[in-house]
């Protein structure tokens, strides 16, 4: 019993080292040098500031905009998008405050495009509060209202969102899915608000 | 679900299947003592780590001194965890501004245990709660260690099957540190890289602060993630680096990241099944096994896949809300889930997760429609035999072959026997005790906690049947050492810190204990000859007693407590 304790003792310390120091060292490492812009969190800038990441969402107001998902990792900023809490509502299919939530969304969204549904993933929040993407039907339902706010044509803001949308990966993997503040730099950057 | 989901399904469950007999070749070599080609490298290495800690390679034990060496070990990772945990003030990389959550005494005490069990069950948020030194030197070290000592049980265990009229089951440290060095750490380092190629983050910088497009400032939490990443799923481990764990764009940006991930889940349990087989001399078992794990594995997925694509019929109710499977929308129920994984890329995950002693899911399950809810509760009540945990997932479908073997040797008057060794009265009252353990943990707590204010408190979010099925599932994960949880039950609570934490250790020492002393008893026996007109223990009838033997007990100690739970929720949701 006394020398397992000690082997014990000493293996959990000696492991500690190799996996704890010099394992998360030499990946750091690697990944630093083989794949930087990744290893970093694929950062983007605009402008010479550094305007957020293409993987992470951020909540979208102004009509100009395409706008995001709603978001329940609101920490510390009601509109949520807080990449420093990530979380969903974690609300149950029984509970009346998604239905209620989710019924006033609906009603809100109809308002600024009354002749279409509105795509489900408009309405609800996502699993981490961070989701970058909307789907290509969500964007689609917000194309008029853009084309509006930024006197364009429908046709060219159309084009716009099939540049942003990734298709499945290989084929058949995941969703096609359109990532909304790269689509809006893009906005921003070839048709900006007068 | 649409073509592609189910060619998803279809390319995921084949590629493991591919991928089973060469991995599970590769550890029946390792854990034999055969060569392999990382000997040049590692050999060196493990010698020198002998050296260092004073183990003595040659030392076989028997099943008591393997035992206490694993739960010494599992001790010893705990206090350590607990003290980098409590003093994490001190240490490097602690941001006073970003790190703002406390950890608390009795939260530090159920981390330490939930990792050193490979539970992971957090009852914390990572990115506002662990510095880097906490997540890396801290739990994901406990990551590789328990996942390795999971992995070095699994091996002794099948050394009882397969040694004769021997007491001597292994050598703990000489399995452990062989898990580590041959199986865990290589894959570690290759999967990592896959994973920030897709775009997962591997850096130890501060915080960024990101001025936002439409105005306001938003602030990025990132960190080491891709090497932490891939051990979570690995190891069986579950526990994200970040509070969304799986459906967090930086743990899992990409579909093809998440297929991987889940490969990182399922592989080595699979193969696992065929290094058994190896091992034993009769690989058609271990085939058997793998082919039971896919008859419980694919009718859960399917269900969980429709009640989700088919949504919640309150929303759908709605006018106007468009919630069908279209060309440019997968439809369904998205209220907790990902754009980019839709609803079938989060069934997948939460299936494998589910079943895979994981918990690492992608989406939130406590959002999920009533039915779909429920398949990762009865994947982990049905004991985690579908791939199950690294190592623990292959004693644990064979303790449920044992007693549908005791069940039918019961019922027609023989001494059931499995590949050569009888399952007499002593080996019987250790599978008993094994089976007894679940039930004994999960559902007297789960009563508990609704009949104290300080098990009602958790229900912070949802309440009646579904937060019922939030804490009924709490305990089940725990039990199951899966760690995956409704997450709108508020568990960083005394009363459920202590609760989980007793209940984590229950899933990992009261069923290792007896499987190791089952493994000594089987392993001093002779091996016989099969009688003639005995059951092959590799065919289809032996398969259909295992599936029927594993819902019928899982079903008996389980269905009340699911019918006030999932089922009434399902009957009501209209």
């Amino acid at each position: 019993m006394k020398k397992n304790l000690l082997i014990s003792i000493w293996m959990t310390l000696a492991t500690t080292v190799l996996l704890g120091i010099i394992y998360p060292l030499v990946v750091t490492g690697l990944a630093q040098l083989i794949f930087p812009r990744q290893a970093n969190g694929e950062l983007i800038r605009a402008g010479g500031k550094i305007v957020g990441s293409s993987l992470i969402g951020q909540p979208f107001t102004s009509p100009g905009y395409f706008h995001s998902r709603p978001s329940a990792a609101n920490g510390t900023n009601p509109a949520g998008y807080d990449a420093q809490s990530s979380s969903g509502s974690n609300l149950g299919p029984t509970n009346k405050a998604l239905t209620d939530r989710v019924a006033a969304s609906v009603q809100a969204m109809q308002a600024e495009n009354p002749h279409a549904p509105v795509p489900i993933d408009l309405v609800t929040t996502s699993g981490s509060g961070l989701d970058p993407h909307i789907t290509p039907a969500a964007a689609e339902f917000q194309v008029p209202r853009v084309a509006r706010e930024r006197r364009m044509s429908e046709s060219d803001v159309q084009a716009l969102v099939a540049r942003h949308t990734e298709p499945r990966q290989l084929g058949f993997l995941g969703e096609p899915r359109v990532n909304v503040l790269e689509l809006n730099l893009d906005l921003d950057g070839t048709h900006p608000m007068r | 679900m649409s073509a592609s989901n189910l060619l998803q399904y279809g390319v995921f469950l084949a590629v493991v299947t591919v991928l089973v007999k060469p991995l599970g070749g590769y550890m029946a070599r390792v854990f034999s003592g055969g060569r392999t080609f990382l000997d040049p490298l590692l050999c060196p290495l493990e010698r020198r780590l002998y050296r260092m800690t004073g183990v003595d390679p040659d030392d076989e034990m028997d099943w008591k001194r393997y035992a206490t060496a694993f739960v010494l070990f599992s001790l010893t990772g705990t206090l350590l965890l607990y003290a980098l945990l409590r003093l994490q003030r001190f240490l490097p990389w602690f941001f006073p501004g970003s790190q703002t959550a406390p950890v608390t005494p009795d939260l530090a005490m159920n981390t330490a245990i939930s990792f050193a069990t490979t539970t992971t069950w957090q009852a914390y948020a990572g990115e506002s709660t662990m510095s880097y030194t906490s997540q890396i030197a801290g739990l994901m070290v406990q990551n590789f260690l328990a996942g390795a000592s999971g992995l070095a049980v699994g091996v002794a265990f099948i050394r009882g099957l397969a040694r004769e009229q021997t007491s001597r089951i292994g050598n703990f440290w000489v399995d452990m540190t062989r898990s580590l060095l041959w199986v865990l750490l290589p894959i570690s380092l290759l999967g990592s890289l896959v994973l920030v190629w897709q775009g997962v983050p591997m850096n130890w910088h501060e915080y960024t602060q990101a001025k936002m497009l439409d105005g306001g400032q938003q602030i990025i939490a990132q960190g080491p993630v891709a090497g932490f990443e891939i051990i979570k799923n690995l190891g069986t481990n579950g526990g994200g680096f970040f509070n969304a764990n799986g459906a967090h764009p930086y743990e899992n940006p990409t579909p093809l990241a998440n297929f991987f991930e889940l490969l990182a889940i399922a592989v080595l349990p699979a193969a696992f099944t065929n290094t058994f087989g190896r091992m034993i001399g009769r690989p058609r078992q271990g085939w058997l096994l793998y082919c039971v794990m896919m008859v419980l594995l694919i009718p859960g997925l399917v269900l969980c896949g429709w009640a989700e694509q088919r949504g919640n019929p309150r929303l759908k109710r709605i006018p106007g809300l468009a919630a069908t499977m279209a060309h440019k929308q997968p439809g369904g129920n998205m209220e907790g889930k990902e754009v980019r994984f839709g609803i079938g890329g989060s069934a997948l995950t939460a299936v494998v997760t589910s079943n895979g002693a994981t918990g690492s899911t992608n989406s939130q399950h406590d959002s999920y429609v009533p039915l779909g809810g429920a398949i990762p509760l009865v994947n982990m009540l049905l004991g985690e035999i579908v791939f199950g945990g690294l190592g623990t997932g292959l004693y644990s479908i064979v303790m449920i072959a044992l007693v549908g073997l005791i069940l039918g040797g019961l019922m027609v008057g023989r001494m059931p026997e499995y590949l050569g060794k009888k399952i007499g009265p002593c080996e019987t009252k250790y599978v008993t005790l094994y089976v007894l353990a679940g039930p004994l943990a999960i559902l007297p707590l789960t009563a508990v906690a609704l009949m104290t204010k300080a098990g009602l408190a958790g229900l912070a979010t949802n309440t009646g049947e579904h937060g019922f099925t939030e804490i009924l599932f709490a305990f089940a994960s725990c039990f199951a050492n899966n760690g995956q949880s409704f997450a709108g039950l508020n568990a960083n609570t005394v009363f459920y810190n202590f609760t989980t934490a007793a209940v984590m250790m229950a899933g990992r020492f009261a069923l290792a204990i007896p499987v190791l002393a089952l493994a000594g008893l089987l392993a001093s026996q002779i091996r016989r000859q099969e009688a003639i007109n005995a059951v092959p223990t590799d065919g289809v009838l032996f398969g259909g007693l295992l599936v029927a033997t594993a819902l019928i007990v899982g079903g008996l100690s389980f269905f009340p407590a699911l019918s006030l739970g999932p089922i009434l929720e399902h009957l009501i949701l209209k």
